[in-house]
């Protein structure tokens, strides 16, 4: 790792190179959106066990009061995003597609809308085990999008180390700005953020990831970061999927995480830099995960933005919000357009993993002809895996899941690049995810059917 | 729940696609083969435009009665049979007859093609299949070339185009040896310019190697096709050709001589680059186009046969599965990398 400005740019093998769009909000500040009539806010909003409510209809609950516990460790503390009443807990339409037991809120139109336990945290004199604690209450999750609990991530098991601290802020998804902002605009949180997590893992130092086409924001963390920090900005070539973990670890550090292994193997943690900077807040202010930074954004959509939007509103609230859709909207995603999921309703709530909401239009989104695989070795050199795309399909199509065990089916991180390139358009990634639950059941079925 | 609400399409992730498909890539190859048809009529005269109608027509039909007898979508739109029958007329002497030149791109694309289940499940490429059914079938018409007059007879049809089929075609062209078995059976070696700018005897698509490497050139640097197939085919025959003019210049040909001469540039551009019958590792690739190479020299220079390209190109698509088998890497994080630090 060298430190000159000018050092090599960095990053994975393989990947692909889709435009980015990221044009669209690129220099839309982060906007406060305001309190909407009603607040859903899910029981399961994470990876894990979903949290229990501590609350009962008719309560009246401060913004940042903690409204449902964690149940037991992969779990997550749940706040209220504003002041106001419970209305209900009941079943409400959730961006996975279910229906999932939620909190409803209604915010009280008259309050200030301040901070419940506003306050300073103290992290210097607390011990590693203290800061997890804080984070696990704060209700943290991974916000890039998997929504895994960060103070389950944070916690370093037995008998292992952590050297690097790594901070995934290279926003590889086309169309999403809100890390790109964060870093403009959120600096100090991010700092502290690194600072108070470095403490927390016992790590050495920590490299915060930037892919080249955010450029200004490698300039000005490079201006703003304090000195005392052991922290490096590493930019990175823009490539999908780099914000992948393996991707991200082999790029920052020229780590090869081996396959079925964690980056805690490689003594590594990562976390979205929007995670670390609410860590910040969170010891700032004292304030929870009760609100994120979501791009708004596509060709669908009237006005794009980056809102800073408070957990659980609404997502007709925020089209309404954003000056309506075009007419021609034809599908709606949570995330973004190489691992965002499509959306059958609007009414369904912002949750702490939603990074983007993109708005694709009839002219993004057509039937394409599948034609057959002309073997024209696309997929295998996109696939950051460096598995065989080409071969697992014509397996897949077959049937033959066995046959794709063999040929590492299991290795697959479904990324999707093999069928952004696939000239045929055959949808290769869409039949793994089958292939790989098909897989997972047989496994467990065989394992139960042993005992 | 209310109905004015947009109807949302529910599809899975990737929802951003690569515009280039299929059919684009293939229509890049028959634009790219637009000059190099061109460069055939402006020395061959007409002959070559029909010849290469005839082709495309032959190699059509098949594809056309294979959609109408499979009620499934139309194949023809795809570009795939256009070039086999292009490829398959610029591998024919310009005297070729029309009837001819129009059952072996059916052949091509039935033999080659159909059998083996359509676009993306051949094993050899289409047109060399026609190429070596012609050679097998009519051996002689098939070896008889006529030297080309650039430019001064666009209009003229020479030799037999339109003689019946099965009738012994009489010869009425000024015939020549092509520069290959020239030097093969007599040691004349003809000069590089002339190879270069395509005044010689040969197939259609044999003289102007560089109008076919500077439209392989632009197919390369748009990616669609693999430029280290022909890469690694030049390199080797100009290896081997320099190595063995080194040892006796008397007895072997310099390398340019190699490079520029015969059916070498069109089939390592045009030919060895198929997807579908070329490997799809990296790695196999350059496997795949030194082999190539060595068996168009071995066939070249110690062989019966004047040319080899075709049958070089032919037996290494036949090991092509075994290339691949051989050639698939490792899985990621499969084996430890020692870090750098
Ligand atoms: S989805 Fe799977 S197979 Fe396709 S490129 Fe990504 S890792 Fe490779
Ligand atoms: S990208 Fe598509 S057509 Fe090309 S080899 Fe892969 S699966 Fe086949």
């Amino acid at each position: 790792m060298a430190t000159s400005l000018a050092r090599h740019i960095e990053t994975f093998r393989h990947g692909v190179h889709p435009a980015d769009y990221k044009e669209l909000t690129h220099d839309r500040q982060i906007e406060r959106i305001p309190f909407m009539d009603e607040l859903v806010l899910p029981l399961t909003q994470h990876l894990g066990s979903p949290s229990r409510p501590v609350v009962k209809v008719g309560d009246y609950v401060h913004r940042g009061q903690v409204i449902g516990e964690a149940t037991g460790f992969v779990s997550s503390y749940l706040h209220a995003s504003a002041t106001g009443t419970i209305t209900a807990i009941d079943l409400r339409n959730h961006p996975s597609g279910k229906v999932v037991d939620s909190i409803v809120l209604k915010p009280d139109p008259v309050s200030p809308q301040i901070l419940h336990d506003e306050r300073t945290i103290d992290w210097k004199t607390m011990s590693p085990k203290e800061i997890i604690d804080q984070v696990s209450w704060g209700g943290f999750v991974g916000l890039g999008g998997a929504a895994f609990p960060t103070h389950v991530k944070l916690t370093v098991p037995e008998g292992k180390k952590v050297r690097f601290f790594l901070v995934n802020a290279v926003e590889c998804e086309p169309y999403l700005n809100s890390d790109y902002r964060a870093l403009l605009e959120r600096s100090d949180s991010i700092f502290l953020g690194v600072e108070i997590l470095l403490k927390a893992l016992g790590a050495e130092i920590a490299y915060i990831g930037v892919e080249m086409n955010k450029v200004d924001a490698i300039e000005q963390l490079r201006a703003a970061m304090p000195e005392h920090l052991p922290c490096e900005i590493v930019p990175l070539e823009t490539k999908y999927p780099q914000g992948a973990e393996k991707m991200l670890t082999e790029a920052v550090l020229d780590i090869e995480i081996p396959s079925g292994r964690l980056p805690i193997d490689v003594q590594v943690i990562v976390n979205n830099v929007g995670t670390v900077s609410g860590i910040g807040d969170l010891f700032r202010y004292g304030q929870p995960l009760i609100e994120r930074i979501v791009t708004v954004t596509g060709p669908g959509i009237r006005k794009p933005s980056n809102l800073l939007i408070p957990i659980g509103t609404r997502l007709t609230d925020v089209i309404a919000y954003c000056g309506g859709m075009t007419d021609n909207v034809k599908q709606v995603l949570f995330g973004g357009p190489m691992m965002g999921s499509a959306q059958r309703m609007l009414d369904v709530p912002i949750m702490k993993g939603t990074s983007g909401i993109l708005f694709l239009t009839d002219y993004e989104v057509f039937p394409r002809e599948e034609y057959p695989c002309i073997k024209c070795q696309r997929c295998v050199d996109a696939c950051p895996v460096f598995l065989n795309p080409s071969r697992l399909g014509s397996l897949a199509k077959a049937r033959l899941y066995d046959d794709m065990h063999e040929w590492h089916i299991m290795d697959c991180m479904e990324c999707g690049s093999c069928s952004y390139v696939c000239p045929s358009n055959i949808p290769l990634v869409q039949r793994f995810r089958v292939a790989k639950v098909l897989l997972r059941e047989q496994k467990a079925r065989e394992t139960a059917g042993g005992e | 729940m209310t109905r004015d609400e947009p109807r949302l399409l529910l599809t899975t992730s990737p929802f951003l696609k690569h515009r280039e498909d299929t059919a684009y890539l293939m229509w890049q190859v028959n634009y790219a083969l637009v000059p190099v048809l061109l460069a055939a009529i402006w020395f061959f005269g007409i002959n070559a435009l029909l010849i290469a109608v005839a082709c495309i027509a032959g190699a059509l039909l098949p594809e056309w009665l294979h959609n109408r007898s499979r009620s499934g979508r139309s194949t023809l739109r795809d570009g795939s049979g256009v070039i086999t029958g292009a490829l398959l007329a610029l591998t024919l002497p310009p005297t070729t007859p029309l009837w001819m030149a129009f059952t072996g791109g059916f052949v091509a694309i039935a033999l080659g093609k159909l059998i083996f289940g359509g676009i993306g499940s051949n094993v050899f490429n289409p047109a060399l299949v026609g190429r070596a059914f012609l050679q097998a079938a009519f051996p002689s018409m098939l070896t008889t070339w006529a030297q080309p007059v650039p430019g001064s007879e666009l209009l003229t049809v020479r030799g037999d185009l339109f003689a019946f089929p099965f009738l012994k075609p009489g010869i009425d062209a000024i015939t020549q040896a092509t520069p290959l078995s020239q030097m093969k059976f007599d040691g004349v070696v003809t000069n590089a310019t002339d190879l270069l700018f395509g005044t010689t005897a040969g197939s259609l698509g044999e003289t102007g190697s560089l109008i076919i490497l500077i439209c392989g050139l632009y197919l390369g640097l748009r990616r669609v096709l693999n430029w280290r197939i022909p890469i690694s085919i030049l390199a080797t025959v100009g290896l081997i050709a320099a190595a063995t003019h080194l040892i006796d210049p008397a007895r072997f040909a310099p390398p340019m001589f190699h490079l520029f001469s015969g059916g070498l540039m069109l089939g390592a551009i045009f030919m060895a680059t198929d997807p579908v019958s070329s490997p799809i590792t990296q790695r196999g690739c350059w496997i795949f186009g030194v082999g190539i190479g060595a068996l168009v020299m071995i066939i070249r220079l110690f062989g019966g046969l004047p040319e080899g390209v075709m049958y070089a190109i032919l037996l290494m698509n036949a090991t092509t599965p075994l290339i691949n088998r051989t050639t698939q890497g490792r899985v990621y994080g499969t084996s430890w990398r020692a870090k750098r630090h």
